[in-house]
């Protein structure tokens, strides 16, 4: 277990490294460009602003200095500082991250709820009625845009019964009714389309496994059934939805920019979002290394359970 | 001598002839072909989009503004006075443009990057694939949003980041099927006959790894127009006043939703019925021409 505990950090290794390379290549693919808008923007236009921005960025220098300064910074935690708010932007990615992690982990709850049972139970009733309904429903769920979701339940409910969503965000120690009101609309709609994918990973592996000996033999020697469902299939059955669950992360993160911006939760996407508009590059690099960090982490923590899961993958 | 008689070769049994992949398509996959009878149905809406729009694109009429769907206009109109219905067939075209060039330029890369990776191996594999890997721990969204805000919106930018995008994440796919393909006697036998690796690509390697090739362009159309429209709902996406399925949910159009609904329901219908019909369509083409692919869901799974 523990070589292969170090076999995986060690691959990480070229990751980050191509990972840093792509935050930093695309922030700086047109140098000249960016700070002609940012001018543009704010009524800035002497040369000497210009000159000033460009040393502030850093972009007077040659492109490897400027990469190696950058995440030198980064080593020690250093991301820069916002250019319009002069605030630190760890201070900034302090301050929303929690929000949307929060988000994040009731999705992932809300798809598991769905989307567990229903993929249980289409794999049990294979090529029924139920089975039908449940896959045409991830089906769809599949193509529905979140953003589309959202707006239908912005509209509908306030057109025919005048109640609309709340949009008005309270930390959760400070109220956590209050907050969970707020989030868990984008937290359903988030779920709801990350369910899509996990049922069919699940109903595929629990039909998989239902075919297997054991499950035979289990049966044959006169379990009941929901013990030969869930002690003996499930188990084995979710090992490969865990992986997918990390393979969903960044669908996850992406999906909560935009439910963020439609419900006004003040978290990372929100954040990414008014950056880009404001064109404020230290902050878009800094929550791009956080995102890029994070699913990462959760890659690793996928494929070390993975691998303390099944005894196979250790060895391979 | 006697005659021996010669066991028959592919005797013909008592199923019908193999019919074309459109044939096999209906009668094995009537979801399948039914999403690409949908798909194709837009696809002629997008392409004849200015005949069949029955009002001009940005024909303001002011007295006929905010008027629920109706026999003159089936959609609606919005804020503006403009019929919803020939926005949402503009708005056809430009997801229809949009994805299928997406989807093209994602093909090549995926191709050129995915077969110097399988066929060539080694170093480069090595190389190619850490950076693959690096690349795929952005999600889609955040990586277009961003090199958006540098490059700037626009549709010729979106083709292009989207057809990297997609291109570099696919060309793992790729990969895989051109090391399967690399294995086999017929390639064998061509190198040891002194076949030049570009003969060995283009007359080995290509050919057989077409049915995934062709999985893949078809899972990238539906994902290339669901993120376009989710970028321009942000309002990064095609400019207005272009009609995009996405623009028209978003921006000034939101505060009028309240007072005419349905300027909510054409856009996301069309939307969610195009990407649902690529989806099918693409599991069902994945099923008859690659059994392999067989489990990965949908564009996502695939990913």
């Amino acid at each position: 277990m523990q070589a292969f505990v170090t076999r995986r950090l060690l691959a990480l290794v070229p990751t980050l490294v191509f990972a840093s390379l792509i935050v930093f290549v695309s922030m700086r693919l047109i140098p000249g460009d960016v700070i002609d808008l940012m001018l543009a923007q704010n009524d800035l236009s002497t040369d000497h602003d210009r000159a000033a921005i460009e040393a502030a960025l850093g972009l007077d220098q040659p492109m490897h200095v400027q990469y190696f300064r950058w995440i030198g910074g980064v080593l020690e935690g250093d991301l820069g500082r916002s250019l319009w708010q002069n605030t630190p932007v760890t201070e900034q990615l302090a301050a929303t991250l929690p929000i949307t992690f929060e988000l994040g982990f009731l999705a992932l709850i809300v798809a598991l709820t769905v989307a567990l049972p229903i993929g249980v139970y289409s794999a049990l009733k294979q090529d029924t009625l139920g089975d039908y309904a449940a896959r045409s429903f991830s089906l769809v769920m599949l193509a529905i845009p979140s953003f589309w979701l959202g707006t239908l339940v912005m509209v509908f409910p306030s057109v025919w019964w005048r109640w609309s969503p709340a949009l008005e965000y309270t930390p959760f120690f400070e109220d956590p009714l209050n907050n969970l009101a707020h989030m868990i609309v984008p937290a359903v709609l988030l779920g709801l389309s990350l369910s899509a994918v996990t049922m069919r990973m699940t109903r595929t592996m629990m039909l998989e496994v239902l075919r297997q000996d054991y499950i035979r033999t289990a049966r044959a020697k006169g379990l009941n059934e929901p013990l030969v469902v869930v002690r003996h299939a499930l188990r084995n059955g979710l090992i490969p939805v865990v992986t997918l669950i990390g393979l969903q992360a960044p669908l996850l993160i992406g999906g909560a920019v935009i439910l963020e911006q439609i419900f006004v939760v003040p978290g990372m996407g929100l954040l990414l979002l008014e950056a880009v508009f404001q064109r404020d590059y230290p902050v878009i690099s800094g929550v791009f290394l956080v995102v890029g960090f994070g699913v990462l982490v959760i890659n690793l923590l996928v494929d070390l359970s993975y691998g303390w899961l099944d005894p196979k993958v250790r060895h391979q | 001598m006697s005659e021996v008689t010669l066991p028959a070769i592919g005797t013909p049994s008592a199923r019908p002839a193999p019919k074309g992949l459109t044939g096999r398509l209906i009668h094995e996959k009537p979801l399948g072909a039914f999403g690409g009878a949908v798909f194709l149905l837009f696809l002629v809406c997008g392409v004849f989009a200015e005949i069949i729009a029955p009002y001009g694109l940005n024909e303001t009429n002011m007295a006929a503004r905010l008027l629920p769907p109706s026999a003159e206009h089936l959609f609606g109109t919005d804020h503006l006075g403009r019929d919803v219905l020939s926005r949402v067939l503009i708005g056809a075209q430009l997801s229809m443009i949009v994805g299928a060039c997406a989807a093209a330029l994602a093909t090549l890369v995926s191709i050129v990057l995915g077969v110097a990776s399988g066929y060539f191996g080694g170093r480069i594999d090595m190389l190619i694939q850490r950076f693959v890997d690096a690349w795929m721990i952005f999600p889609d969204l955040l990586l277009l949003i961003a090199v958006i805000s540098v490059v700037g919106p626009g549709m010729t930018e979106i083709i292009i980041v989207l057809g990297l995008l997609y291109g570099i994440a696919g060309s793992r796919i790729v990969r895989g099927a051109v090391i399967a393909v690399r294995e086999n006697a017929h390639t064998h036998a061509a190198r040891s006959m002194g076949a030049t690796a570009l003969h060995i690509l283009l007359r080995h390697i290509l050919p057989n790894i077409m049915p995934v090739v062709i999985v893949l362009f078809t899972t990238r159309v539906g994902a290339a127009i669901l993120t376009e429209a989710g970028l321009s709902f942000l309002g990064l996406g095609v400019p207005p006043p272009a009609p995009t399925w996405g623009g028209m949910l978003s921006g000034t159009g939101r505060t009028y939703m309240y007072l005419g609904p349905w300027l909510a329901l054409a856009p996301g219908l069309s939307l969610t019925l195009v990407v649902y019909a690529i989806n099918v369509y693409g599991d069902a083409l994945r099923d008859l021409l690659d059994p392999r692919m067989r489990g990965a869901s949908g564009f996502r799974g695939a990913r």
